[in-house]
């Protein structure tokens, strides 16, 4: 644990010049290969909301008024599964297979420090994922709700819950080896997916107790109730304020454990 | 660790690590350390404790306990500091395929805090040195294995570390490749850069090491200069001939009258002879020691040898271990021979090489 005292004195500008160059590479790469990172995050999402609140809606399965309960939900699943997988993804094939992350972890800076970096560069790419869902799924529904005094709570809850999304992405991403990857995609991402309360609002479901308690260990759930808190406060939402304890909890959680696996995997 | 002639570029001591779940030390109190500028080669076979070494000494693998100290920082301590310190070639590419090979260089260099404009012109400089420069800004999924080989060792070299590892640096080069790749290792030698090399390749541990250390089972068991180790074994070159004794005369007649002669230490009799069949060491099932070819050895080694006789009854074949240059000895064997009617269809001369110094330390047993 000797590389969390450091960086001494003498080595701390090179951490952070290190830090802000391996930052850089991500943001380089991440611009470099946006439309992949497009069709990876916002396919699974803009379907969802294109399906659920476009098709059912026009053949009258659901109401009109889905698609401003769903879209919200869209866009936090959208902040939490780009966090998670932009970062996850890479990771297994870079610890497991390419190699890739080694010239990094050679780099003079504490191995922390490159968790951290990943957290900040996954937030970013959740956070980014988030703000294009809006626009096109204003395009795909025709209309969105818009509501600024809502604006602050929205990036709190949107950046927090990027945030967890990028800790569980680097706890499963230096946890499973490539071969399992598959298996970890399907086992992990469909549930969490789906028991978020991205597409029904949690204090709803109390016909379904089970699922209720189900949903609530979720920490997607909370990102999204948050978003409907900002967006639409007239559907019934969790309260604010324990969105945002739940979800820092979380964040401070899944990424103790991401730095934990991460060095464990960094180092034998 | 004092030494005469300059400082200590790496020093290890008593290291030791064990793996979770292990029984047994995969790296076992090794003590050694490499001198400033030094080329310095750990051998051993596989699993003997090299890469766990060269893990712990890149700061990528935990020491259970010990000291490791690189260019004067303490790695087990202070592991940032000695990361600015150290480049690592790894055996396999780990180069960012995201990048471009110029990318690779100059985004390796600002991780390093290498200046923007600096970073660039270093880029430029090795590429072209390292000849990549026409494909400096391809994909790096199309290099090549040599070029990709060349193009880590030009990334480990733009931070100027002090310390390079170079993990089988040649491995799957071709010949063409490898050879450009020794002389880039010299080339860094000459300007003062401390090298730890693993290889697998005896020829290439002898070509390019000051100094080599033969570890096994994680403990040191030799280290010295490549000529050194070669002639503390057994001190001596190998004669070995068939030859088919006259009739009357025996082998073991034939063996005292040989180690009689001067300059030959010990004579014994090797697997029953076998029809030579050619120049060259290319028995199938003879030959224990002394058959590699180090440096100087490849000169001297495809030797005279008589025609073949066919059917000749009874041919033996001797080794002779001699305290003197082999060469000299075929003159005075040859007439000894001839005095006894004996018979002389091959002949052969062995000198020890690096490999033979290697096997006879680690054993010829697979791992």
């Amino acid at each position: 644990m000797t590389d969390l005292i450091l960086p001494l004195r003498s080595t701390g500008s090179s951490a952070r010049k290190a830090f802000l160059a391996i930052l850089w590479r991500d943001v380089f790469v991440t611009g470099k290969e946006l439309w992949v990172l497009l069709i990876q995050v916002a396919l699974t999402p803009l379907f969802m909301l294109f399906i659920f609140a476009k098709v059912l809606a026009r053949q009258g399965f659901v109401s009109a008024s889905y698609g401003h309960l769903l879209l919200p939900g869209i866009i936090a699943l959208a902040a939490f599964l780009t966090a998670l997988q932009s970062v996850a993804f890479p990771l297994v094939m870079e610890f497991g297979w390419t190699k890739e992350i080694e010239d990094r972890l050679l780099a003079p800076l504490p191995t922390t420090w490159v968790t951290v970096e990943k957290l900040v560069i996954a937030t970013m790419r959740g956070l980014f994922a988030a703000a294009i869902m809006y626009p096109i799924g204003w395009l795909v529904l025709g209309t969105a709700p818009w509501r600024p005094e809502g604006i602050p709570l929205l990036i709190v809850v949107l950046l927090l819950g990027a945030w967890v999304g990028a800790g569980i992405g680097i706890t499963l991403g230096t946890l499973i080896t490539p071969a399992k990857i598959s298996i970890m995609f399907g086992l992990i991402l469909t549930p969490l997916m789906f028991t978020g309360a991205t597409q029904y609002p949690w204090p709803t479901l109390d016909s379904l107790p089970w699922f209720k308690v189900i949903t609530a260990l979720n920490p997607l759930t909370y990102c999204a109730e948050g978003v409907r808190a900002a967006m639409v406060p007239d559907v019934p939402h969790i309260a604010p304020w324990i969105c945002v304890v739940v979800l820092v909890a979380s964040s401070a959680v899944f990424s103790v454990t991401g730095m934990l696996t991460f060095r464990r995997r960094a180092y034998r | 660790m004092a030494d005469a002639d300059g400082r200590t570029a790496v020093e290890v001591i008593e290291l030791v690590k064990r793996y979770p779940k292990r029984d047994v030390n995969a790296v076992d109190g090794l003590t050694f350390a490499i001198r400033e500028g030094e080329v310095f080669g750990l051998l051993g076979p596989n699993g003997a404790g090299k890469t766990t070494t060269v893990g712990i000494l890149t700061t990528r693998i935990e020491a259970t306990s010990g000291r490791a100290m690189l260019a004067g920082v303490d790695v087990l301590r202070n592991p940032v500091a000695a990361r600015a310190r150290l480049a690592v070639v790894p055996q396999r590419s780990n180069l960012d395929r995201s990048l471009t090979p110029r990318q690779n260089l100059t985004f390796h260099a600002a991780y390093h805090g290498v200046g923007r404009g600096e970073r660039n012109e270093r880029a430029a400089t090795l590429l072209k040195q390292f000849g990549l420069e026409d494909q400096a800004d391809v994909k790096v999924d199309w290099y090549s294995g040599g070029m990709a080989q060349r193009l880590m060792i030009a990334r480990a070299l733009i931070h100027e570390p002090q310390v390079l590892f170079l993990d089988e640096p040649t491995t799957g080069l071709d010949p063409q490749a490898r050879l450009f790749v020794w002389d880039r290792i010299r080339e860094m030698r000459e300007r003062g850069v401390t090298i730890l090399l693993t290889t697998h390749d005896m020829d290439e541990a002898a070509a390019l090491t000051d100094r080599v250390g033969i570890i096994d089972h994680g403990k040191l068991l030799a280290l010295d200069s490549p000529a050194n180790l070669i002639k503390r074994l057994s001190g001596q070159s190998v004669l070995e001939l068939t030859v088919t004794p006259a009739p009357g005369d025996g082998a073991d007649a034939l063996i005292a009258a040989l180690v009689a002669a001067d300059g030959v230490d010990k004579a014994e009799r090797v697997a029953a002879a076998m029809p030579a069949f050619g120049p060259g060491n290319g028995f199938p099932g003879g030959f224990p020691g002394f058959g590699g070819g180090g440096p100087g050895a490849g000169a001297a080694r495809p030797s005279a040898v008589a025609t073949m006789v066919p059917g000749a009854a009874g041919p033996v074949r001797l080794r002779l271990y001699l305290t003197v240059e082999p060469a000299t000895m075929l003159a005075p064997v040859v007439s000894l021979l001839a005095t006894r009617s004996a018979e002389l269809t091959d002949v052969h001369i062995g000198q020890p090489s690096l490999e033979d110094v290697f096997i006879e330390l680690t054993g010829r047993g697979l791992r």
